[in-house]
């Protein structure tokens, strides 16, 4: 908010420019000029008016962020295609970058040609000219016909290459991770079947290695897309589809459901975790150890809460908590974000979250009906403050 | 109404009877898109019955053979309709387009009796897709056929109540137009719906 | 049939008074008809733009909380229904009506009252559309509804009225483009050939010919979706053996085609301006010709386009890759023969050839970033994500919307018989290019940074604030562009410079007769012996190719036909299309609604009757 706010002043000095230069125009006294001169003096109130009335509104209208961004990621662009971080974005990268500079060169010699005509043709004093009245030129009809046409035939060769290549499946010499991918609104749930392990919103891949998700949709469409490792690929209910990620070295890479999935579209964030495949290996087996339920204190009030409002939605590996409506939360703890990859995972935001979920994320729970299976997110359970420090107890403890 | 009053100029007139043919002819170049949707959705989904019953337990063909037949036999009716229109010879005419009309209802009367007996084995529009898309394509046949029923009484009795006179030719060919398209249609669903069960 | 004998008479046509709410109801003129979508079109617009300035405050900042995200998502719903369906569309409605039959040489359309009940349902569709903001909330599932995300929540009407509602607003289009077509085909002058057609009526052809092949897809769409939500049927239920992706494949089937529908109107404008204040004739006139007939049928082959993410399969991809890349080329052909329309003329930069101009080089940009959008794996970037959003505003912001501006500007004289203020057209065109660049130049940028689009909020530190801070600037200065030009308007409507017939040296017959045409438009049918017929009624061409006028110019005053057959107004669209109101009303609150089905099927069958009966023939006086 305050870097807008700075964007916004540090704008007005350039209106302080033109005042000076208009002053000059004034002196030369010239009547085409004043009108240009009103013109912009009306135009720059108009402007100074708009910039300020933008900054009013917006001041009021920005809200907290809760998600930290720039605490886990040292780019600017943490989810920017421009910057691939694995061989499929890069292949995409490269297509693009062909593609962008012929686009470019069409469109610096047809604009150059269209100022051209304009300024050369223009009518000059008040009176018109006689104009030859050519009807057109076959020649040059085939000409700018066939020109295009063979520029786009050059951009099709390298088009339909990449396509095919990156619609392959990995061969099994590259000993390709699986992954099982489910689209919910809105949260996505991950499942590594070598390992037996389910987790939400994070994915975590060993570096170097692809990754082959085979993915669907337990609701509407969704869309994975982490833009710095490859494209985006639509989850469709009642189908399967894939997609391969792979990272060339370790990092994080951010990502957001790309198909309009309803409300909390917008709330449906994910992040892939690249790690060294040792690293990788130590998480996924922690992960798939069950959770070790806490024998006193708050946590163990916290479980006490958990079995009566959280537990027919939820599950934790290895104890009766086993709804599988909701976030597998056996690990919760590990994670570095909630609700969507929407919240990072402190205490305050959990406790905002367990007074009432819908106040940080819109959601609709009251159309959930779990024997139709249809669940629009999470109720406000109405907790009490101690049940809530209980519950925060007892989630911490799931590491 | 007449072809001289309704000229909207003097020269260059346009022809309204050609007018109206072109509009229908138009008309029913959109309607080929709108049953080409609606058979393609059934060809995607006829297979997909669930736990319903699939094509072949419910069709019975040669009772749809029967009723394709008559349907088809109005589209007879309906020529002779309009030969006689030609010819000005305005009651046999209504006889022809009553005809047509009845023979229209019988198969309305059939598409009734069929879905009622799909429903008693347990066929609806929401059983799968199958029965969704089958019901929709041909209720929205049906509905058409419903429709060209209307209009064909409706000029049979303007004929003979005397509200048309030399513009019955017209209107009859319009509505031949529209109903040996409601045909074709039907033949095309007969033949993709019923008869090719792969 | 009423009768006027021009031009004493023409004042006294049978209805009562010529501007009385009545005669405007009732109306079956093609012009009063075009002014009245024409309005429409412009209320509509700024309804639209105010939703579309509502969902750039909200995202100027990071975590905006302006609008709620179920208000943002109505928003974005509604903004695009609206700006497609009730502005864009109409406004070329607008243009075909009024200005079709003046440049065929026609005294109407062929079916008067069919064409007034197209406008009434189209009004009362965008009606029915617009009101459910204030009856339980907009359509919020993306203008394209993807299944079963619309099929999804029956318990809430919203999606309800956006299916209703388009199928309503498609009805009207269909009706008219039967009209047109059949206008187009019968009713020109004698001598137009048509091949002499101009070419925004050659354009306005090929784009009711979409209509008449696209909009029937989509009514099968929406009546599976409406009946997936409201009687249980399984079209799109995936857990029931439904398909999703079949809702995709008749959507952009209709969707595709419909893209062609909102900018070859425009296209046909500039192809009028251009000639015009060039004071050359159209540059390879057929080849422009042909080449919208080929967008036309290629427009039909390149939906799956819109599907490059959803898995079809890389033979398919790969197919529609090409496609769609080689509807550039047509397209490429229409923007070279622009260019060499304005070679070598004497170019006169009045506010319509400024916004033609403007017009070509914004559609460049966005005919350009299409490309990028047929180069499929650079598709799975930037399907979804602002860049799509930068890209479509291009294409129907900077083409047709500044098309139809174009349109305005041009023939506003002639409807109006004032001249705008060329200042004020040319401030409102700088402002409202700058305002345009500056809003979704940007988006551009954000798109290929990972913002997808429909997204209500974004966090700090994806690099998001920068751009979209831009953008909002930039909007309210499209906004206050779009004051300047109502300012424009209010001002010259009455007090303006009185434009004459002809104040641009028109090359079409519209600019034959007096401005505002009277109401039976030509004392007598013109015979037509050239394309571009006025031109060389003013001009003779010399032995070097250039055109000399004719002294004295030609007296386009002619001894008036004795009788004019104009159509009789009629009561009957309008009551018709407000029964098929009420039954829409009634639709969405099935099954309590019922009733309202029955009453509005009854008004409805009251106007069918009366109009069936109603006697067209009038006696002659």
């Amino acid at each position: 908010m305050i870097s807008v706010v700075w964007l916004a002043l540090g704008r007005l000095p350039a209106f302080g420019g033109d005042r000076r230069s208009i002053r000059a125009g004034q002196s030369r006294r010239h009547r085409g000029s004043r009108v240009i001169e009103r013109t912009l003096r009306r135009k720059r109130t108009f402007l100074v008016l708009l910039a300020l009335a933008a900054m009013f509104v917006l001041a009021a209208c920005a809200g907290p962020d809760r998600l930290g961004i720039d605490s886990v990621v040292d780019s600017d662009l943490p989810q920017n295609a421009l910057d691939p971080a694995g061989p499929a974005a890069r292949s995409i990268d490269n297509l693009w970058w062909l593609v962008f500079w012929i686009a470019t060169v069409i469109f610096v010699v047809v604009e150059a040609a269209l100022i051209f005509v304009v300024f050369r043709f223009r009518r000059r004093g008040g009176t018109d000219e006689p104009v030859k009245q050519v009807h057109g030129s076959t020649r040059l009809e085939i000409v700018w016909t066939i020109i295009p046409a063979v520029i786009l035939a050059a951009i099709a060769v390298p088009t339909i290459a990449t396509l095919f290549d990156l619609r392959a499946e990995p061969a099994p010499s590259e000993n390709a991770l699986q992954v099982e991918v489910t689209g919910h609104q809105w949260w996505w749930e991950f499942y590594y079947p070598e390992y037996d392990v389910t987790t939400a919103n994070e994915l975590h891949i060993p570096a170097g290695r692809p990754v082959y998700l085979t993915m669907t949709s337990a609701d509407v469409i969704h869309s994975f897309w982490v833009p710095q490792l490859n494209g985006k690929r639509d989850l469709v209910p009642g189908r399967t589809t894939n997609l391969t990620l792979e990272a060339d070295e370790p990092g994080v890479f951010f990502g957001q459901c790309a198909e309009f999935c309803g409300l909390a579209h917008a709330d449906m964030r994910h992040r892939v975790f690249a790690e060294t495949e040792a690293d990788f290996e130590a998480w996924a087996s922690a992960q798939a150890e069950p959770a070790t339920l806490p024998a006193e204190g708050p946590a163990a009030a916290g479980w006490e809460t958990f079995q009566i409002s959280c537990a027919s939605c939820h599950t934790v590996d290895g104890t009766s908590a086993e709804g599988d409506f909701a976030p597998n939360l056996t690990h919760f703890a590990s994670r570095t974000t909630f609700g969507g990859a929407t919240f990072a995972n402190t205490e305050a935001h959990l406790r905002e979250w367990l007074r009432d979920p819908i106040d940080l994320k819109p959601m609709r729970p009251d159309y959930n009906d779990l024997e139709a299976g249809r669940v629009l997110g999470m109720p406000n359970l109405g907790l009490t403050e101690v049940e809530i420090d209980g519950l925060i107890a007892f989630l911490d403890t799931l590491e | 109404m007449t072809t001289e009053t309704l000229t909207p100029q003097d020269h260059g007139a346009p022809d309204m009877d050609n007018m109206r043919k072109i509009a229908m002819w138009a008309f029913l170049g959109s309607e080929c898109l709108f049953f080409g949707s609606l058979i393609t959705t059934f060809l995607v989904y006829r297979t997909r019955v669930g736990d319903g019953p699939s094509a072949s337990d419910v069709f019975d063909i040669p009772f749809t053979s029967v009723s394709s037949f008559i349907l088809l036999m109005s589209s007879l009716t309906m020529v002779l309709a309009h030969y006689s229109s030609v010819r000005k010879d305005w009651r046999q005419m209504r006889v022809w387009l009553l005809a047509t009309a009845l023979l229209g209802m019988v198969f309305l009367a059939g598409q009734v009796f069929e879905f009622t007996e799909f429903v008693d084995h347990g066929l609806t529009v929401t059983t799968s897709p199958f029965g969704s898309s089958f019901f929709v394509l041909t209720g929205f046949h049906g509905a058409h056929v419903a429709i060209g029923v209307l209009m064909l009484v409706a000029t049979a009795f303007m004929s003979y109540s005397g509200r048309l006179s030399d513009g019955e030719g017209m209107n009859v060919e319009i509505i031949g137009l529209y109903w040996h398209f409601v045909d074709i249609v039907w033949i095309v669903i007969f033949t993709v719906v019923y008869l090719l069960q792969v | 049939m009423a009768t006027v004998n021009p031009p004493m008479e023409a004042a006294q046509s049978d209805a009562p008074s010529r501007t009385g709410v009545w005669t405007w109801l009732t109306t079956t003129d093609h012009k009063k008809i075009g002014l009245l979508y024409g309005g429409s079109a412009i209320v509509f617009f700024v309804v639209g733009g105010i939703e579309a300035l509502l969902i750039r405050v909200q995202l100027a900042t990071p975590n905006g909380e302006f609008l709620s995200a179920d208000a943002y998502n109505q928003m974005f719903t509604m903004h695009a229904t609206t700006m497609v369906f009730l502005v864009v569309m109409p406004a070329a409605a607008a243009f075909t009506n009024y200005f079709l039959p003046l440049l065929i040489g026609a005294r109407d359309v062929a079916f008067p009252r069919l064409n007034a009940f197209s406008y009434w349902v189209f009004l009362f569709g965008g009606l029915f559309l617009t009101s459910s903001f204030f009856l339980g909330g907009a359509p919020d599932g993306g203008w394209f509804g993807y299944a079963p995300l619309s099929s999804q929540l029956n318990e809430v009407v919203r999606m309800d009225y956006w299916a209703l509602g388009l199928q309503i607003v498609g009805l009207a289009s269909l009706l008219a483009s039967v009209n047109f077509i059949t206008t187009m085909f019968t009713m020109r002058a004698p001598g137009m050939t048509l091949m002499r057609m101009p070419v925004f009526a050659w354009m306005a052809l090929v784009v009711n010919f979409l209509l008449l092949f696209s909009l029937p897809i989509i009514t099968v769409g929406l009546i599976q979706v409406f009946l997936d939500r409201n009687l249980g049927t399984l079209f799109f239920d995936a857990a029931n053996g439904g398909d999703p992706i079949l809702w995709q494949h008749l959507f952009w089937l209709f969707g595709h085609p419909e893209v062609y529908i909102l900018i070859l109107p425009a296209m046909g404008i500039v192809s009028e301006v251009l000639p015009t204040f060039s004071r050359k004739p159209l540059f390879g006139r057929s080849f422009v010709i042909f080449s919208g007939i080929a967008i036309g049928f290629m427009g039909f082959g390149v939906w799956a386009h819109h599907m490059f993410t959803a898995g079809l399969g890389p033979v398919a991809e790969a197919a529609f890759a090409l496609t769609t890349m080689f509807i550039a080329v047509p397209t490429g052909v229409k923007i070279f023969n622009w260019l060499g329309t304005v070679w070598g003329g004497s170019v006169r930069l009045a506010t319509p050839m400024l916004f033609s101009l403007g017009f070509i080089a914004m559609f460049v940009i966005g005919g350009l970033s299409g490309v990028t959008h047929s180069v499929a794996p650079a598709d799975w970037q930037q399907h979804d994500t602002y860049y799509v959003v930068a890209h479509f505003h291009y294409v129907l912001f900077g083409g047709a919307v500044l098309g139809l501006m174009a349109g305005m500007y041009y023939w506003w004289p002639k409807i109006t018989g004032k001249l705008l203020d060329e200042r004020l057209g040319k401030i409102h065109f700088w402002l409202i290019l700058a305002g345009f660049n500056l809003t979704f130049a940007p988006m551009h940028i954000l798109g290929l940074n990972g913002m997808p689009r429909r997204t209500y909020r974004y966090p700090e530190g994806l690099g998001f604030e920068f751009w979209n801070f831009l953008a909002t600037l930039g909007s309210f200065l499209i906004a206050v562009s779009m004051l300047v030009l109502f300012w424009n308007m209010f001002r010259t409507w009455r007090r303006g410079e009185v434009a004459g017939p002809d104040p641009w040296d028109g090359r079409t017959l519209e600019w034959t007769i007096s401005s505002p045409p009277p109401e039976h438009n030509f004392d007598r049918i013109p015979v037509v012996e050239h394309e571009d017929d006025f031109w060389y009624r003013k001009y003779s061409t010399a032995d070097d190719g250039t055109s000399v006028a004719i002294d004295p110019p030609p007296d386009m005053e002619v001894e008036p036909e004795a009788n004019i057959h104009l159509p009789s107004p009629s009561f009957y669209p309008v009551l018709t299309g407000s029964g098929m109101f009420v039954t829409l009303m009634g639709l969405v609150y099935v099954p309590w609604g019922l009733v309202a089905v029955g009453v509005g099927a009854l008004i409805t069958m009251w106007g069918l009757f009366g109009w069936s009966m109603e006697p067209i023939t009038r006696e002659d006086h």
